[in-house]
């Protein structure tokens, strides 16, 4: 069984503009897929239907068993747990400090009130240092998160969505405000996560050529609708070019 | 620059942006022009008697306004009023801004309320705000008498709308991101204001409440005229025995204690940002 199921999904903003249109995939626990298109052809909305950020406008998305469209206010919340995000910008509190930005990560399993005082039980705090360390981060545990680097900041990113403990991680652009080096470690970071604790990771990717190092499997956006869906290897150059509309010999990538 | 005699490609059919600006300027300076003409026609206003005054205004200030012995004798007597006053307003200011920061929390986008609402509470808002804080206490003048609420809540209404928009403004501009990222935690609304929200926006926020407390302090003054209390009903009374030294003296401590607030915020400020 799959464990997150994409049927006939489409998406209409403000009743004018179409982001998606009859969308339908699969994806099997364990897989790293990477989503690839022009900005604007619907890749950050795919991922946001599926946490319930934002609401489709037709089809059924079944995560983890649920139709989460179905679900309510209490519902929802389950879902957010159990599918991890990181964002292009980090979207860290950046006035808190590293550690509390990763304990964030267990507010969805706490009550309302423990939330908001923010009341950690100690295994919560062990678990967040043990996911810092595996980071490389135990120094910077106590820093606030503005004196950090992107990259820094984007492995907080990182570590807050493991401490949700969850099934699924969704990747928004997670290098695309990084240098090269810190896109490798960030992107290393991500494919030992789904290697070796299993966490299916759903990233879109601007970067053509990391999309088909790291990816399992490669889907191709233009215009809201999947153009090519399949593993790396029979990405053929044309086909890049069909998903970004472009001429031949007019886009910058290493693709051979 | 090298001379080249052919000229580079312009856009075609199009105003040109230098043509476009000037045409702007010459625009906005006659408008401007035309406005001071006919406000000083229709209110009967001489320019040059309104600029020959001024000295002598000055002249008649430097005669009457000064402090003499009389007025410093009352020295602590002000300042007992002015210690009145200025805490008042502080005490206005920090209730008002309690409010308004969960009353703004309704309008900001963060809370995910409904667009209804968010539309009611700016609508409230702007009816708090665009009451000036002298309209209040006149109308409160009925309600409450000559008092010290009368001040109280004229201030608490104008400092809660304007605080209210501010709040919903710096709010939706400081957190959106981190508020998106927590939402998707999976966390509640009230988790994520008390995590998300209040972490970023608190600098922002206390500067805003500064920035009132220094503004009601001076308010306060012109309040306390209309409700006969505190340091503006003391101005008055002085005012109009004509005791002007001793009403200069008030005006100088009033000068001093707002300029005084205004260095206290801004070193809290660098502090706090």
């Amino acid at each position: 069984m799959p464990i997150l199921e994409f049927k006939n999904v489409s998406k209409v903003y403000n009743n004018i503009t179409k982001a998606l249109t009859d969308i339908s995939f699969s994806v099997y626990e364990g897989e790293f897929v990477s989503i690839i298109g022009p900005s604007g052809s619907g890749k950050s909305t795919i991922l946001r239907c599926i946490n319930r950020l934002v609401d489709v406008t037709q089809g059924s998305i079944i995560f983890d068993g649920h139709d989460i469209n179905k679900a309510d206010k209490k519902e929802i919340r389950q879902v957010r747990k159990k599918a991890g995000m990181i964002f292009q910008h980090y979207n860290l509190v950046d006035r808190l400090s590293v550690i509390e930005n990763v304990l964030h990560g267990r507010l969805g399993y706490k009550s309302v009130m423990s939330g908001v005082i923010g009341h950690y039980t100690e295994e919560e705090k062990e678990k967040a240092f043990q996911i810092l360390a595996m980071l490389g981060l135990t120094e910077q545990a106590y820093k606030r998160c503005d004196e950090l680097s992107g990259g820094q900041k984007q492995r907080v990113g990182i570590a807050r969505s493991l401490m949700q403990e969850p099934r699924l991680i969704l990747c928004d652009e997670p290098i695309a405000s990084l240098d090269p080096s810190s896109s490798k470690i960030i992107m290393d970071h991500l494919s030992d996560i789904n290697e070796t604790m299993k966490i299916t990771c759903i990233a879109n990717l601007h970067q053509v050529d990391v999309a088909l190092k790291y990816a399992k499997r490669i889907i191709g956006i233009t215009a809201g609708q999947i153009v090519y869906d399949g593993p790396p290897e029979k990405l053929t150059r044309s086909k890049i070019y069909e998903i970004y509309q472009s001429d031949e010999g007019e886009l910058i990538t290493d693709v051979k | 620059m090298d001379k080249t005699t052919e000229k580079a490609p312009r856009p075609n059919n199009q105003t040109s942006v230098f043509v476009q600006r000037k045409r702007t300027f010459t625009l906005a300076f006659l408008g401007v022009a035309a406005l001071f003409v006919v406000s000083a026609v229709v209110t009967n206003y001489e320019i040059i008697g309104g600029l020959e005054s001024i000295p002598k205004a000055v002249i008649w200030m430097a005669q009457h306004f000064v402090p003499n012995a009389k007025a410093w004798s009352r020295l602590p007597y002000i300042l007992s009023k002015l210690v009145e006053t200025a805490l008042v307003s502080v005490a206005v200011t920090v209730c008002a801004a309690i409010c308004a920061f969960f009353f703004s929390l309704l309008g900001t986008k963060t809370t995910r309320t409904a667009p209804w609402i968010a539309r009611i509470v700016r609508i409230i808002a702007a009816f708090f705000r665009n009451v000036p804080d002298v309209v209040w206490a006149i109308l409160l003048l009925f309600s409450f008498g000559q008092n010290i609420l009368t001040g109280f809540f004229a201030l608490f209404f104008s400092t809660f709308g304007m605080l209210t928009r501010t709040f919903i403004e710096t709010i939706d501009e400081v957190s959106a991101s981190c508020v998106e990222a927590l939402y998707a935690t999976g966390a509640t609304s009230l988790q994520t204001v008390f995590n998300g929200v209040i972490p970023s926006s608190l600098p922002e926020i206390v500067s805003w409440v500064l920035y009132m407390i220094e503004t009601n302090i001076r308010s306060s003054t012109l309040i306390g005229i209309l409700t006969a209390t505190g340091i503006g009903y003391l101005f008055d009374l002085y005012y109009k025995r004509m005791d002007y030294s001793s009403a200069s003296l008030v005006v100088i401590s009033i000068v001093i204690l707002v300029i005084a607030i205004e260095i206290l915020s801004n070193k809290i400020r660098k502090v706090i940002m």
